[in-house]
């Protein structure tokens, strides 16, 4: 952030920050686990995290964002596009042509019968691009002089 | 059912995002991408074989039926071309282990030249019209990443150029896909031709023909959309427009030919018949390009565009002659582009300069490279035993046979004047007396020839052995000529 001359005092702001964050990243995790019923998925879910990490850029400067979450973003889009890959390459062991998915219900502990989909890994691997691409341009941009 | 088409995709995927975990370390990035598209290599030639020995293959992605998922179709035009594309891309990063900066290789320049192989390898083997576009937003993304890459001022405002034409066309691409839906409601390119063929080519089809003409045309640079094509490709590093000159226009004749041999094929006398007025000037205009400029890349780069025209010369004529010779001189101008834009960045790497009027006599110290350039320049003007002349020969043969005598006398004019346009290269920068103010870098080209030789050997072998290419190239023909062949292949009806 730019310094100015003027001493400013963001308390509110990173107080309300601090609340707020909380609640965007819960927000774009139910987006993206509802993605396959509902509108939602990897892209817009993915999209509204960079958007909490953007509003904790906006309260406090780069330096403590990064230090908060010291991920290489560059190599999270890379994951991303890795974990999408596989679920496509997943496929070919089980000889059937590329990408093609498949999903079955599981008792799990807590959530009972549970529908799981392997789209939902492709999902995640789109959640992880897109929050390393967004991430990557808007820290890029912010660092240059 | 067959994943083995998918290989030729899915390799350069996963080696570009490996190479991004690489990242900084560069004895790892150039091991891991060269292993990679050799075995790339040996992937297309069983893809090829097998196409040869079973026919079209095709590949439900996803287990979705043909007109509602993707198809990967590898038919044997679009095999041959995989196989040409990965040659290509295994010698270009031969070549780019001796040319390129380290501050370029350090920023994913591996990794780009990866991710764009994949989009030309998709276009090449996609059966989606939609699916097209997206490999060659894929292939696009990764020619801006590179053409850029290294930020000097001339590759800054040439990719600002470059960007905005692509931008500009991909946008005309969407659209004349949107046309395309409304009118016939399915985007697989076999369902399309068939529906075409239920509802005839109405003047709204031949005019979305016209808008696909007008799209792979800015892609593809013929006569009135080239404009953009000799500046953006004089910026960057020679590797890299040897990568572009030897591919990315050639996707562009690719889907042309694809669309105009499958989809819009019912009113061939109007849209054929303005293919071939294109063809002819984008031959004079490539032809004028070369013979105007004294600078080495600027006259290699406009005989991109002549040979652009060559292609689509013969897809226009469409008769077996003719398909068959630009099937041939496809494959032999991807090959021959690319050595001669490595012979183009060796001289210039010896010279230190692309001006052809300030080097003279470079045959006494690199004897090697002047005749590899001679060799390169006999094949890609056409003179037998090289790899030119085959092609040449059926294109001029089919338009003969066509009845288009002027047009195919432009074609055997235009080889005359592509082969005064290189030699001149020869004979000003290799013969005379070493110019005085000039004294030839020391600098070894040791790393540069191997790859400049791997592809004149093939451009070689593919002229004398011919008889050995013919029986492929005659396969490919046949589907072009009866989208049948295809349509049955897809839909399986």
């Amino acid at each position: 952030m730019k310094k100015t001359n003027l001493k400013t005092n963001d308390l509110i702001f990173q107080t309300a920050t601090k609340v707020i964050v909380f609640l965007i990243i819960i927000y774009s995790w139910h987006l993206f686990f509802s993605g396959h019923y509902t509108p939602g998925g990897g892209f817009i879910g993915g999209l509204m995290t960079s958007g909490a990490i953007v509003l904790l850029l906006l309260a406090y400067d780069i330096k403590t964002v990064v230090s908060i979450l010291p991920f290489d973003y560059i190599k999270m889009a890379a994951l991303g596009l890795l974990i999408a890959l596989l679920t496509g390459i997943g496929s070919l062991f089980y000889n059937v042509p590329f990408l093609t998915h498949t999903f079955g219900y599981v008792e799990l502990p807590l959530l009972g019968e549970t529908a799981l989909a392997t789209a939902v890994l492709f999902d995640l691997g789109v959640y992880l691009v897109v929050i390393g691409v967004t991430m990557t341009i808007i820290q890029t941009i912010g660092e240059t002089e | 059912m067959n994943n083995l088409i998918i290989l030729p995709i899915v390799l350069p995927l996963l080696t570009g995002i490996l190479l991004i975990f690489l990242g900084k370390n560069i004895k790892w990035q150039r091991w891991l991408s060269a292993i990679s598209s050799f075995i790339g290599i040996i992937i297309a030639c069983i893809v090829v074989q097998t196409v040869h020995e079973n026919g079209i293959q095709t590949l439900e992605i996803g287990s979705w039926k043909a007109p509602y998922g993707i198809v990967l179709v590898a038919d044997m035009y679009s095999s041959l071309l995989v196989l040409t594309t990965s040659i290509i891309g295994f010698t270009t990063l031969l070549f780019a282990f001796s040319t390129i900066t380290r501050e370029r290789e350090k920023f994913y320049f591996y990794s780009g030249v990866q991710f764009l192989l994949l989009g030309v390898t998709g276009a090449f083997l996609t059966g989606d019209l939609f699916n097209l576009f997206v490999f060659f937003e894929v292939m696009l993304m990764s020619s801006y990443m590179l053409i850029v890459l290294g930020s000097t001022k001339a590759q800054l405002r040439e990719s600002m150029k470059y960007i905005l034409v692509n931008v500009i066309s991909s946008a005309l691409f969407v659209i004349s896909v949107a046309y395309l839906y409304a009118v016939t409601g399915t985007l697989n390119m076999a369902d399309l031709s068939v529906r075409i063929t239920e509802l005839g080519q109405s003047g709204l089809i031949t005019v979305i023909s016209i808008m696909f003409l007008i799209v792979f045309g800015l892609k593809g640079a013929i006569f009135p959309l080239y404009f953009w094509l000799p500046g953006s490709y004089n910026a960057p590093p020679t590797v890299i427009t040897a990568l572009f000159g030897a591919l990315l226009t050639k996707v562009g004749v690719y889907s042309l030919t694809r669309v105009y041999t499958l989809i819009f094929i019912h009113d061939q006398a109007f849209t054929h018949q303005i293919l071939l007025w294109l063809a002819a000037l984008t031959i004079i205009f490539g032809v004028i390009g070369s013979l105007a400029y004294s600078d080495i890349k600027k006259i290699i780069i406009y005989n991109i565009i002549t040979a652009v025209g060559v292609i689509l010369f013969g897809v226009a004529v469409n008769n077996q002659a003719a398909i068959e010779g630009s099937i041939y001189y496809l494959v032999h101008d991807m090959i021959i582009k690319g050595a001669l834009f490595y012979l183009v960045g060796a001289i210039i790497a010896v010279t230190g300069t692309s001006n052809l009027k300030k080097f003279s006599g470079l045959i006494a110290s690199h004897p090697l490279l002047g005749w590899m350039l001679f060799i390169a320049a006999l094949s890609l003007a056409g003179i037998p035993p090289f790899s030119g002349f085959i092609g040449k020969l059926k294109i001029v043969q089919g338009g003969f046979e066509a009845g288009e005598y002027t047009f195919s006398l432009v074609v055997l004019l235009s080889s005359l004047f592509v082969l005064y346009s290189v030699m001149k290269i020869f004979i000003n920068g290799f013969w005379g007396e070493s110019a005085k103010n000039f004294a030839p870098k020391v600098q070894t080209i040791k790393g540069m020839v191997f790859p400049i030789a791997i592809l004149l050997i093939l451009s070689i072998g593919y002229g004398v052995g011919t008889q050995w290419v013919s029986p492929y190239i005659t396969q490919a023909s046949e589907t072009l000529l009866d989208p049948s062949i295809y349509i049955q292949a897809v839909l399986k009806e």
